[in-house]
């Protein structure tokens, strides 16, 4: 894309012969707001230099746009490109990817607008906007952007108006764009609907195509769920058929770590099958997930998935994956069998790994523990005592935990007692295997909002949560929850129950807060069903909805067919609506057929070959206890028609002399 | 030259099947629908490209709002061609009058396009010849279109083959329709440049001079003053009572008429070289306020003056042995 190429200068004329060569004001208003609009959105998720050169860039431009000044030398343009394309290079560190490409699309706008001499010139500048308008898309595709994306097309097509028109007035551009794009509606949503969906991409994406998503990850240290708790993105919805589960029952599964080497938990091997390794039982629970894209293979089931769908794999920690990373948002119908009895055979691998500590590690918790061991008949007696007496230390739930050193588990149980999710959970199962007991880390997310308004279940990233299992003989792995001991209200009802007062929350858990919750709760119904609907149309999608509407498998011969019959036919109402404005644009002949009918219905129809004027006389004749009207209404006929200019006055003065006209 | 042959024959099937030319049409011309032709422009096709590109960019990152912005995209540009077809949709063309030009001047055709719709037709341009002109038109109003088209042969000048367009409105296709409209302009002979003084000049002013300064008998009437009538003749005596400024008019003067005669030019000069002569002492002699009479091989005017004397011989000047048909089939 960039190259001494886009900087050629035209030689010979311009063009078009109306639009002049340089950049008439109105002309460069067009532009620049286009441009200005078109790298709004842009300018949040750029980095911080590019999207300040080019506001900087913008800025010139239209200093010198406003002062009638000459756009500065070529050279110098050409100059502040070339470090541009080095800044990028050095910032990224690679130029193919989207983020250097869109960095390098915002930047090169700017420096374009600069050297703006020929219509082509400007011509580029707009083409520009319209794959910058494209390129918002990669981070962000809700309804507010996409309206923002939408009014910056409408300015960019005045600005294309704006050449090929240079006479026409700011609110005729307006008009005349809003039309076309009225006009384009219809093409668009018909290709929208029809147009074959691949699941892409078409080659290797670059390596960053998928930054940016956030979520849970496979490893687990203090810190990293507390980071994702303070956001409020949407991690997930899901809509129950019947009933919801209790909130207790809302724990949605990630990855199981059981690797622990003193500061960090860590996924074992584990295994993939396509039958879930337990047989479930109990209560069922239907439900449609909708994940956002997190760019992993996890999909997050309600505890314990089974019936799924074909291409879901069950792991041996009963975790449901897909085949493929979640790149894009996906839907998928999902059981749960939340009492279902698991782990009842586990393999004694599995159970070592789960007794495994790093050595020398957390002497003080290690000494507790084993005089909790001590002194128990069982594993579960075991359990009981540690819940007790984790219980008794008094550990406080807190989202800010004070830092911890290299024995992390003792300094949070003896020392500072504050911790949030990880910390409980990687405290407990330590103080387990110390105790002999297998456990393990479970990492997900725990509860989930039911928004009042479309009935679906939110789960956002604020709900990543962190728990513990345990295996006990008969009963398999259990689940216990560490947090609920500090802070039951956690589990009950979510973060804000749970931290104490004081607390900086995310803005909207806040109480005082709750209209603002009720908005957002609105808000996201709507952006559910734009998600649903518009963001989530892809192949599967179209196949289901050709086939509601009784189109079944297309052959590509039918598809191409179908496109071309529905583009086709757009075409000719569009073809009909320009023919039927000429036919209607002149209501002298309108408010003239409508004289002749009236007289035709009298009996005094118009010859074909007749003139206006020797009709009048006729018809004057005929009806003489009309004759000065009608005289007077054929001669204003035949004046308007014959002796142009007809002014709307005068044709309205005419349809209203007609109108009057009393025929008995 | 074989290819200029072959596009220009390449041409004439195009006009004749696909445009339906063949002579000039009587007008008004009225554009209907099935005279107007659309095509995307190189910006159109440029767009076209970059529609593409988006559209390759959608599916690799499967963007729904991607596709949806291509597709609105795509659906306006199919909605510009509706547009610009409109644009030029039930013009009425006549023809306007067209002031003849001399031989190298611009010849400026006129031609009255009338608009029916009560909306603004933006940014149409005339092209005939290699040339146009741009224009807009108001609304329910006819509008006078001139076109001034460089001339290098003498004759009538057929407007001929004459192309109304539009880019409007993204310029990205251009509407256009083709007609030859039934107006031809008249172009004079280039007068020479330098010519020699008029014949019997010498000698028939001097004769003439001494007949007037010997009596006063063939004074024949006065008539007003053009700036470019002799001082000579000037009626100073009229002036000196307080009258306007008069010049005398010697009717029988026979030295003071003219006589350009197509037969006593030297035989050296080609025809179009004894024309040039003839129309710049045409110029001279109706600039002379003095009658001049005209001999061509095949006319005579006989001797008169004024505007129309005047436009009648270059008229036969210009027509001179055109029989062979002129430069009118371009």
């Amino acid at each position: 894309m960039p190259g001494p190429a886009m900087f050629r200068r035209r030689s010979g004329t311009a063009p078009h012969a109306t639009g002049a060569a340089t950049l008439q004001a109105d002309q460069g208003a067009w532009l620049l707001s286009a441009a200005a609009l078109t790298l709004a959105p842009h300018l949040l998720t750029l980095p911080l230099w590019v999207s300040a050169l080019s506001v900087l860039l913008l800025g010139w431009r239209a200093s010198l746009l406003w002062q009638g000044r000459r756009t500065p030398n070529t050279y110098l343009i050409v100059l502040i490109a070339i470090g541009a394309g080095i800044g990028v290079r050095v910032a990224f560190g690679h130029f193919f990817g989207k983020d250097p490409g869109l960095a390098f699309l915002a930047l090169l706008l700017g420096l374009k607008l600069l050297e703006t001499s020929t219509m082509r010139d400007i011509r580029a500048v707009i083409l520009l906007c319209f794959f910058l308008q494209l390129g918002v898309f990669f981070d962000n595709q809700s309804l507010p952007v996409a309206a923002l994306t939408l009014g910056a097309s409408l300015l960019s097509i005045g600005a294309l108006l704006s050449l090929s028109d240079p006479a026409a007035g700011t609110r005729e551009r307006l008009r005349t764009s809003a039309l076309l794009l009225a006009q384009g509606l219809p093409f668009m949503l018909m290709l929208f609907v029809l147009f074959p969906r691949i699941e892409g991409p078409l080659w290797g994406l670059p390596a960053d195509a998928h930054s940016g998503m956030s979520g849970l990850s496979d490893t687990m240290a203090p810190g990293s769920i507390s980071n994702l708790s303070l956001s409020e993105a949407i991690a997930f919805r899901a809509e129950f058929s019947g009933t919801p589960p209790r909130p207790a029952q809302r724990y949605w599964r990630g990855p199981v770590l059981s690797e622990f080497d003193g500061s960090t938990w860590r996924a074992a091997r584990q295994f993939e099958g396509e039958r879930a390794p337990y047989a479930p039982s109990g209560p069922r629970f239907e439900y449609r997930i909708t994940l956002e894209a997190h760019n992993q293979r996890w999909l997050l089931a309600l505890d314990y998935p089974a019936d799924a769908p074909e291409g879901v794999r069950y792991t041996t920690t009963f975790q449901a994956l897909s085949t493929q990373p979640l790149r894009s948002r996906t839907r998928l119908d999902l059981v749960a069998y939340p009492e279902t009895v698991v782990g009842l055979d586990e393999t004694a691998p599995v159970l070592d790994a789960a007794l495994r500590l790093p050595p020398d590690s957390n002497p003080r918790t290690r000494a507790l523990a084993r005089e909790l061991a001590a002194g128990s008949a069982s594993p579960a007696h075991t359990l009981a005592r540690t819940l007790d007496r984790m219980r008794a230390i008094d550990l406080t739930y807190t989202l800010r935990p004070p830092l911890t050193g290299g024995n992390g588990v003792d300094a949070f149980l003896f020392e500072t007692r504050r911790g949030f999710c990880e910390h409980f959970a990687s405290a407990f199962v330590f103080m387990m295997r110390a105790a002999g007991v297998p456990a393990r880390v479970v990492t997900g997310y725990q509860g989930g909002e039911i928004n009042p308004v479309d009935g679906s279940m939110i789960v956002r990233q604020s709900d990543a949560h962190a728990w513990a299992e345990v295996w006990l003989p008969q009963r398999g792995w259990i689940r216990i929850d560490p947090t609920a001991l500090a802070a039951p209200g956690r589990i009950e009802s979510g973060l804000a129950g749970a931290l104490p007062a004081g607390e900086a929350l995310p803005l909207f858990m806040r109480p005082q807060f709750s209209w603002l919750r009720d908005l957002r709760f609105r808000w996201e119904a709507v952006s559910n069903s734009w998600n649903q609907w518009v963001l989530g149309y892809n192949s599967e999608r179209q196949r289901e909805f050709l086939s509601r509407l009784g189109l079944g498998e297309l052959g590509w011969s039918t598809w191409i067919g179908i496109l071309g019959v529905a583009a086709a036919s757009l075409m000719g109402l569009l073809f009909a609506w320009a023919l039927r404005q000429a036919q209607a644009s002149d209501p002298l002949d309108r408010a003239w057929a409508n004289f002749s009918a009236r007289l035709a219905r009298h009996g005094l129809s118009r010859h074909p070959a007749e003139g206006p004027l020797d009709y009048g006389r006729r018809l004057a004749q005929a009806l003489p206890g009309h004759a000065a009207e009608i005289t007077d209404i054929t001669t204003r006929y035949a004046n308007l028609r014959y002796r142009p200019p007809a002014t709307p006055e005068a044709v309205r003065e005419l349809k209203r002399r007609i109108r009057t006209l009393k025929l008995t | 030259m074989g290819v200029d042959a072959l596009t220009g024959g390449a041409r004439r099937l195009v006009d004749r099947w696909l445009f339906r030319l063949g002579r000039p049409e009587a007008a008004p011309i009225i554009l209907y629908q099935r005279r107007i032709y659309v095509l995307p422009t190189a910006a159109g096709y440029a767009f076209a490209l970059a529609l593409l590109v988006m559209l390759i960019a959608s599916i690799n990152y499967n963007l729904s709002l991607g596709y949806a912005l291509t597709f609105l995209l795509g659906g306006v540009a199919v909605a510009s061609i509706v547009h610009a077809f409109r644009n030029l949709l039930q013009l009425s063309i006549r023809s306007g009058r067209t002031e003849p030009a001399f031989c190298g001047d611009a010849l400026v055709f006129h031609l009255l396009i009338d608009n029916r719709r009560t909306a603004r037709r933006p940014a149409l341009r005339l092209r005939a010849h290699g040339e146009a002109s741009a224009f807009d038109l108001p609304p329910g109003a006819v509008t006078e279109v001139s076109l001034a088209l460089p001339t290098k042969t003498r004759g009538p000048f057929p407007l001929g083959r004459t192309i109304l367009e539009t880019r409007w409105p993204l310029g990205l296709i251009r509407a256009w329709s083709v007609f030859i409209p039934d107006i031809t302009g008249l172009v004079y002979p280039a007068p020479e440049i330098n010519p020699p003084p008029l014949p019997g000049q010498t000698a028939g002013e001097a004769q003439g001079q001494r007949s007037l300064r010997a009596g006063d008998d063939d004074f024949a009437g006065l008539r007003n003053h053009q700036t470019s009538d002799s001082p000579q003749h000037l009626a100073w005596k009229v002036f000196a009572r307080g009258g306007p400024l008069m010049t005398k008019q010697f009717s029988t003067l026979e030295g003071g008429d003219i006589a350009l005669e197509w037969s006593a030019l030297p035989p050296t000069l080609d025809n179009e070289a004894r024309l040039a002569r003839l129309t710049a002492w045409l110029l001279i002699a109706e600039g002379s306020g003095r009658r001049y009479a005209l001999q061509l091989p095949s006319r005579y005017f006989p001797r008169g003056h004024g505007h129309a004397h005047l436009h009648q011989c270059l008229h036969a000047l210009a027509l001179h042995d055109q029989a062979h048909a002129g430069p009118g089939d371009v």
